[in-house]
């Protein structure tokens, strides 16, 4: 089978992208060391090899940034929306205008193939600073009443699957509305947020609107507690989600929160196979399945099963995995050491229950962190493979045989993120829709992004919505 | 200064993505209207524009009918990137745009700069509107019965634009860019004594990415061209900005006809600067409403 499909390698260039062997702070306009002095290492997850050494904030720097946010703020919130817009949309040009570098940079830190950083990742981010731009002047229309107002500082804290993206949903619309921020990337990702600022640098932006601090939880932590902080923004893990909302009771700060997930992927009888597969593909191993809203629950309609699942199996044993620098590759490499570790004991915790685990026949690199695609079959929901969020490329397959019970067992979890449902019948669609307990539905597709379209959660995957024009009232004093 | 002499420019028609002469061959003169001190002075000769026949303005519908499909299928993200696009290419010929109000609007350099500089940032107003108005005007509407019931905005089709005669270059854009913001197409008559600042315009849009086709400027007198186009089978709507009220009354009763979509002239301020609100983009609107049953789940007899 692989000889078939062998493709000779076909690298992105490197020289691209420029990445300095060391990065500060950036605080108030400028790039700056940690107070205490504190540096960490910042890995290619492919190869292991050290990228850069980038300065960690402790709870110092928190208080400095917060206060260079603070200062610009009431300069920033008084600026006429347009002049605001304008400067978002400098900002989406430049960012269109360096995708390339972008999306190199973003691979080799995130160990995302470069297919979907280039075609998914970066369109994306120039797309939401473009669409949250053109609101900066028209808050007034928004739904919101008259004149609405900014809330202050933001203290945001982002997650490493996709670092200039989440950075893109959580800026984005705190300047459009006003706010300045202050922003957190995840320890193991923190490289293109830095360029970004130096993207703010190109674009004018005043100084201290936007403020990165790379660093690990314990900054983040500091953000959120800091008692001049007025906002804050988490996506990352339902256990820190509830933590940060226990730090917060009490105070005036204003919450939202993207967490985790464990998505159904709903296949009807009638579902067209082939389009059904490739939406499975797409649910749980884009971006190695490191995606809140993947779809990672498979429930198939008991009659079409096996069809379904040969087909699936042919399917991931064409996924090209390795290098994600090369342009044919499908599957690149698990963020961290401690990423695939997880993996690999929640897998290994679904095989010691009793599911039965299939892996896709492929070569790992012998160097940095990786993870074949995966799916467990005779999954049951008592299941930690079907319950617990993995946050890897790991497919959990269930089945059902009524409508109802694909609902029932779609809302038995404390996840309500994401689901699919495939069938060619659009009443069969929203009936089940509506009965589903999660923030996005999609029909016949999966993983769509779009500014315009309002992302978020029900239950356990936490509240308030990112895009469109509901993704406003996150940052606004309403 | 050296003694050397000026290369003029030959005002042409912008239609079709292409800088036409008038089919007729004719031309009218077109002066300074200024008498603003630093200016060139009133009455000096700027000019021969063409003046446009009603042939011009049935072509220039042909051409904005041609250019629908493709404006109103782009995403309204693309849409705005075009319109975002037009207004870098403007900041660009900012200097251009400055004098050629100066000398149409009788306006100081400084004035006419600030005329300039509010019709770059009319563009990024719109530009940030094209994928907005939808969630502004449309949505979910809750039926009472099993049906999933969305409203959605389309653009109305082909709008023939009479722009304002006083403002000449930011009542123009003011008046332009709603209407393609949203995806239909324009026949744009320019203002009738100054009409170098929109055929002007029509340059700075064939550099911006504006499909040919999406605006066509005509310049001449606005009651020839305008009396065709109002009465034409294949226009959806106008835009009575520039006409007169005895001109206006005529046209809306052409548009009767095939029941176009009519703006009257709205009362503005004298220089179009306010703050243009959303009434620009939804009279060219259309609202569609799609049903679709919702199946039910449960008991017995449930369809999906």
């Amino acid at each position: 089978m692989a000889s078939a499909f062998e493709y000779a390698p076909a690298p992105e260039s490197r020289s691209v992208v420029d990445i300095a062997p060391s990065y500060g702070l950036f605080i108030d306009g400028e790039f700056t060391d940690a107070a205490d002095g504190k540096v960490f290492k910042t890995v290619s997850p492919s190869t292991e090899e050290v990228l850069s050494e980038v300065a960690r904030a402790g709870a110092e720097d928190v208080d400095r940034a917060v206060k260079a946010a603070r200062k610009a703020f009431e300069k920033w919130s008084a600026l006429p929306g347009a002049e605001r817009a304008k400067y978002l949309f400098r900002i989406a040009r430049i960012i269109q205008e360096r995708s390339r570098e972008l999306a190199v940079l973003e691979t080799l830190d995130n160990g995302k193939p470069i297919k979907e950083t280039r075609d998914a990742d970066l369109p994306l981010v120039a797309a939401h600073f473009f669409y949250y731009a053109g609101w900066a002047d028209k808050l007034d229309h928004a739904g919101y009443g008259a004149n609405p107002r900014p809330l202050g500082v933001a203290g945001q804290v982002i997650p490493w699957n996709f670092p200039l993206l989440m950075l893109a949903w959580k800026i984005a619309p705190a300047l459009a509305t006003g706010n300045t921020v202050v922003l957190k990337p995840a320890e193991t990702t923190p490289l293109s947020a830095l360029f970004f600022a130096d993207i703010c640098r190109q674009a004018g932006l005043p100084k201290g609107v936007v403020n990165i601090l790379p660093g690990y939880g314990d900054a983040g932590a500091a953000l959120v507690e800091h008692p001049d902080v007025n906002k804050v923004a988490f996506t990352g893990s339902t256990a820190v989600g509830k933590a940060i909302a226990r730090q917060v009771a009490g105070t005036d700060k204003k919450v939202t929160l993207e967490l985790g997930g464990k998505g159904a992927n709903i296949v009807f009888d009638d579902a067209p196979i082939d389009q059904a597969v490739e939406g499975i593909v797409t649910g749980i191993f884009f971006n190695q399945g490191q995606v809140c809203c993947a779809g990672s629950r498979l429930l198939v309609q008991e009659s079409i099963q096996d069809e379904l699942l040969d087909s699936l199996k042919r399917r991931l044993s064409t996924l090209r995995l390795g290098d994600p620098l090369d342009k044919n590759t499908d599957i690149g490499a698990i963020n961290s050491a401690e990423q695939l570790a997880r993996i690999t004991a929640l897998a290994e915790t679904g095989e010691a229950e009793g599911a039965e685990r299939w892996s896709a026949p492929c070569d790992l690199p012998s160097s940095g962190y990786w993870f074949a695609p995966t799916l467990f079959t005779g999954v049951t929901q008592a299941h930690t493979v079907a319950r617990d969020e993995i946050f890897g490329p790991v497919l959990s397959v269930l089945s059902f045989r009524t409508p109802d019970e694909a609902v029932a067992k779609a809302n038995n979890s404390q996840y309500g993120l994401s689901a699919g449902i495939w069938t060619e019948k659009g009443s069969r669609i929203l009936a089940v829709a509506n009965k589903l307990r999660a923030g996005v539905v999609w029909a016949n597709t999966f993983n769509k992004f779009d500014p315009t379209s309002p992302f978020g959660g029900y239950k356990e995957s936490g509240f308030g919505r990112e895009g469109g024009r509901h993704g406003l009232e996150a940052y606004l004093d309403v | 200064m050296s003694d050397r002499l000026n290369v003029l420019k030959t005002y042409k028609l912008y239609v079709g993505g292409k800088f036409p002469r008038s089919e007729s061959g004719r031309v009218y003169e077109v002066t300074t209207a200024t008498s603003a001190t630093d200016a060139a002075g009133k009455g000096k000769w700027l000019a021969n524009a063409p003046l446009s026949s009603r042939k011009d303005a049935r072509d220039a519908v042909v051409a904005a009918r041609k250019a629908f499909g493709g404006w109103s299928g782009a995403t309204a993200y693309n849409r705005g990137q075009v319109l975002y696009r037009v207004a870098e290419m403007l900041e660009g010929r900012r200097s251009q745009f400055v004098r050629e109000v100066a000398h149409a609007e009788g306006l100081s350099k400084s004035k006419a700069a600030e005329v300039v500089e509010a019709a770059i940032d009319r563009w990024v107003w719109y530009a940030g509107w094209t994928d907005k108005i939808a969630q502004i005007v449309g949505g979910a509407n809750p039926v009472a019965g099993p049906f999933f019931n969305l409203s959605t905005p389309e653009p109305t089709g082909v709008v023939t634009v009479i722009a304002p005669q006083e403002s000449s270059f930011l009542g123009l854009v003011s008046a332009i860019a709603p209407v393609i913001a949203t995806g239909n197409t324009a026949v744009v008559v320019a203002s009738e004594k100054s009409p170098l600042p929109a055929l002007s315009l029509g340059e700075v849009l064939a550099t911006s990415d504006v499909p040919g086709g999406v605006v066509n400027i005509l310049s001449g007198r606005t009651r020839e061209i305008a009396v065709p186009l109002a009465s034409h089978q294949d226009v959806n709507a106008i835009d009575l900005s520039g006409a007169d009220a005895d001109l206006a009354r005529d046209l809306e009763i052409a548009a009767a006809d095939n029941l176009k979509r009519v703006l009257r002239p709205q009362p503005v301020d004298g220089d179009w600067s306010a703050d243009p609100g959303t009434h620009r983009l939804t009279a060219f609107l259309e609202m569609k409403t799609v049903w679709h049953p919702t199946g039910t789940l449960g008991a017995s007899g449930s369809a999906y």
